[in-house]
């Protein structure tokens, strides 16, 4: 990284994270959904056979923290489509800073938050029985990180794209609920009937639950592992280029 | 050499109703050192013209030299030297005064002590000082128009781009940003292009006009020149006949409120 871009970021990041803190709403009200489901869905499948190892709760947590993931990283765009509106997106855009950074800062941000609410998550989760090793758990965290890369950077080019931001809300809802439904956040895809488990494999999320599933009982070198640690990297690179391009592009 | 020049810039947007055609070719040159006001009618092509030479919109047709750089092949070079301030401003609501300005230090590059002491300097200059801690919102329209004014002051710029700055500002406060302006040329030899609905203030503060109307240049020279080649007594009168809209609206529709 050339030092202007490690400044520019590290400069944006400390706006972004200086506007989260003032808001402590925007920082817990993101995990309160993924706590609902922990407290009034989790107690349901404990007697269950899900088709995987590990008790239920190693199956539903790692669901639950790719979920708090997915909803959040996709809504990021709100907060450009705001900028743009305030003017400070084009105040931003005519000063040398650079265009990557434009985008890096938010996106770690978003990163940073997420992660602090998978660990509020987790830490709820020991007490109502989660039983998982300490590396699977930081493993867990990793993707959760990797995830919010992805998405808010697709969620900020959308925000860009779009040519009205009415169309955004819709937009992300008619993204977001069949890549939930569709990778087995809150019950593992071993358990669907053959076409639906063919169809899950077109979704990208789906390798990382797979994943974080398997961290969670242990394995760290299984085939499941590997695979979407290369589909968590690979999105998130494509979705930062893309995410660059429209930065650098972004006009009318 | 001119710190502006540009050729057959143009601008076409397209919308779902087809293409709306804001700047239609626009060949301009500005002097080092020259106050220039850009006139015309709402809906002319003001902005669009200087959101372009600023970077922010890519042209459709034509090019443009600003600051000594290609507005297209090296934008970064151009926004090192160019200040703008956007007609409707950039302030965000969940900053203070003081954030604002020390963030726009940074943003040019500045280290925390020195866009500290710039911040300090601006409100000093901007007649802030007393309200560099308060938020944003708080501000009274015309106290959030000289800060959008300072900021786009905050890196000395070479050339500054300023679209309507004086609109929504007191006449004691216009005042002293037409000062601001003359000593920013005359201390440091900035070059000022303003955009103005208030033809007395182009009058007594640019050094040369350019008036634009439907995406065009349609009239340009010294305000005095303006008047004598019309035959006109004031700025609003050669205005008016420059840009075909007589002095009396000859709207005879009823008026539907
Ligand atoms: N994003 C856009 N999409 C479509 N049309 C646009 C867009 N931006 C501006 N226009 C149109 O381009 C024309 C020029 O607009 P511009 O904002 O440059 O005018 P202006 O001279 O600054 O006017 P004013 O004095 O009212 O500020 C107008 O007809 C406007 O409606
Ligand atoms: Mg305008």
């Amino acid at each position: 990284m050339p030092p202007t871009l490690l400044r520019d970021t590290a400069l944006l990041f400390g706006r972004y994270a200086r506007q989260t803190l003032r808001s402590p709403f925007q920082i817990f009200f993101g995990v309160l959904m993924p706590l609902l489901y922990l407290f009034f869905f989790g107690p349901l499948l404990t007697g269950l056979p899900l088709g995987r190892e590990g008790d239920s709760w190693q199956v539903l947590v790692p669901g639950l923290l790719l979920q708090l993931g997915l909803f959040g990283a996709s809504f990021a765009g709100f907060s450009i489509i705001m900028e743009k509106n305030w003017g400070v997106f084009d105040r931003m855009r005519v000063t040398p800073v650079s265009r990557l950074a434009l985008l890096l800062g938010r996106v770690l941000r978003d990163a940073a938050l997420f992660v602090f609410q998978a660990v509020l998550l987790v830490l709820v989760a020991l007490p109502m029985g989660l039983r998982a090793p300490l590396a699977g758990i930081l493993i867990g965290f990793g993707f959760v990180a990797l995830l919010s890369v992805a998405l808010a950077s697709l969620s900020y080019a959308l925000a860009l794209k779009l040519p009205t931001p009415q169309s955004f809300g819709p937009a992300i809802n008619t993204l977001a609920m069949p890549a939930m439904l569709l990778s087995g956040l809150m019950l593992p895809m071993t358990l669907a009937p053959g076409w639906l488990d063919a169809l899950s494999h077109l979704m990208p999320f789906r390798y990382l639950v797979d994943a974080v599933r398997e961290a969670y009982v242990g394995h760290y070198t299984t085939p499941a592992l590997l695979y979407g640690v290369l589909v968590a990297l690979g999105v998130a690179a494509l979705a930062v280029t893309v995410g660059t391009r429209t930065f650098r592009s972004a006009g009318a | 050499m001119p710190i502006i020049s540009t050729a057959g810039l143009a601008r076409t947007f397209t919308t779902r109703n087809g293409p709306v055609e804001a700047v239609r070719g626009i060949d301009l040159t500005v002097r080092p050192g020259e106050i220039l006001g850009l006139l015309g009618p709402n809906g002319a092509g003001k902005t669009t013209t200087l959101r372009m030479l600023t970077t922010l919109l890519p042209p459709t047709a034509g090019a443009a030299t600003v600051a000594g750089h290609d507005l297209v092949r090296d934008p970064a070079a151009v926004r090192r030297r160019i200040g703008y301030v956007a007609q409707s401003g950039g302030l965000d609501p969940q900053e203070t005064v003081r954030s604002e300005l020390v963030a726009q230090g940074r943003l040019y590059g500045m280290n925390r002590a020195r866009a500290a002491a710039r911040a300090e300097e601006l409100a000093a200059d901007l007649g802030l000082t007393e309200l560099l801690d308060r938020a944003t919102p708080a501000l009274s329209g015309g106290q959030r128009r000289r800060l959008d004014l300072a900021m786009g002051l905050t890196h000395r710029p070479e050339l500054l781009l300023l679209d309507e700055p004086t609109t929504g500002l007191d006449p004691g406060s216009r005042a002293d940003l037409w000062a601001l302006v003359r000593r920013l040329r005359d201390e440091y030899g900035t070059t000022v292009v303003l955009t103005t609905h208030y033809l007395d203030e182009a009058d007594a503060l640019a050094d040369r006009l350019v008036i634009v109307d439907k995406g065009t240049v349609v009239a340009e020279g010294s305000p005095a020149a303006l008047k004598a080649a019309h035959g006109a007594a004031t700025l609003q009168d050669a205005f008016l006949a420059i840009t075909g809209r007589g002095p009396t609206p000859v709207d005879t529709t009823p008026v539907a409120v």
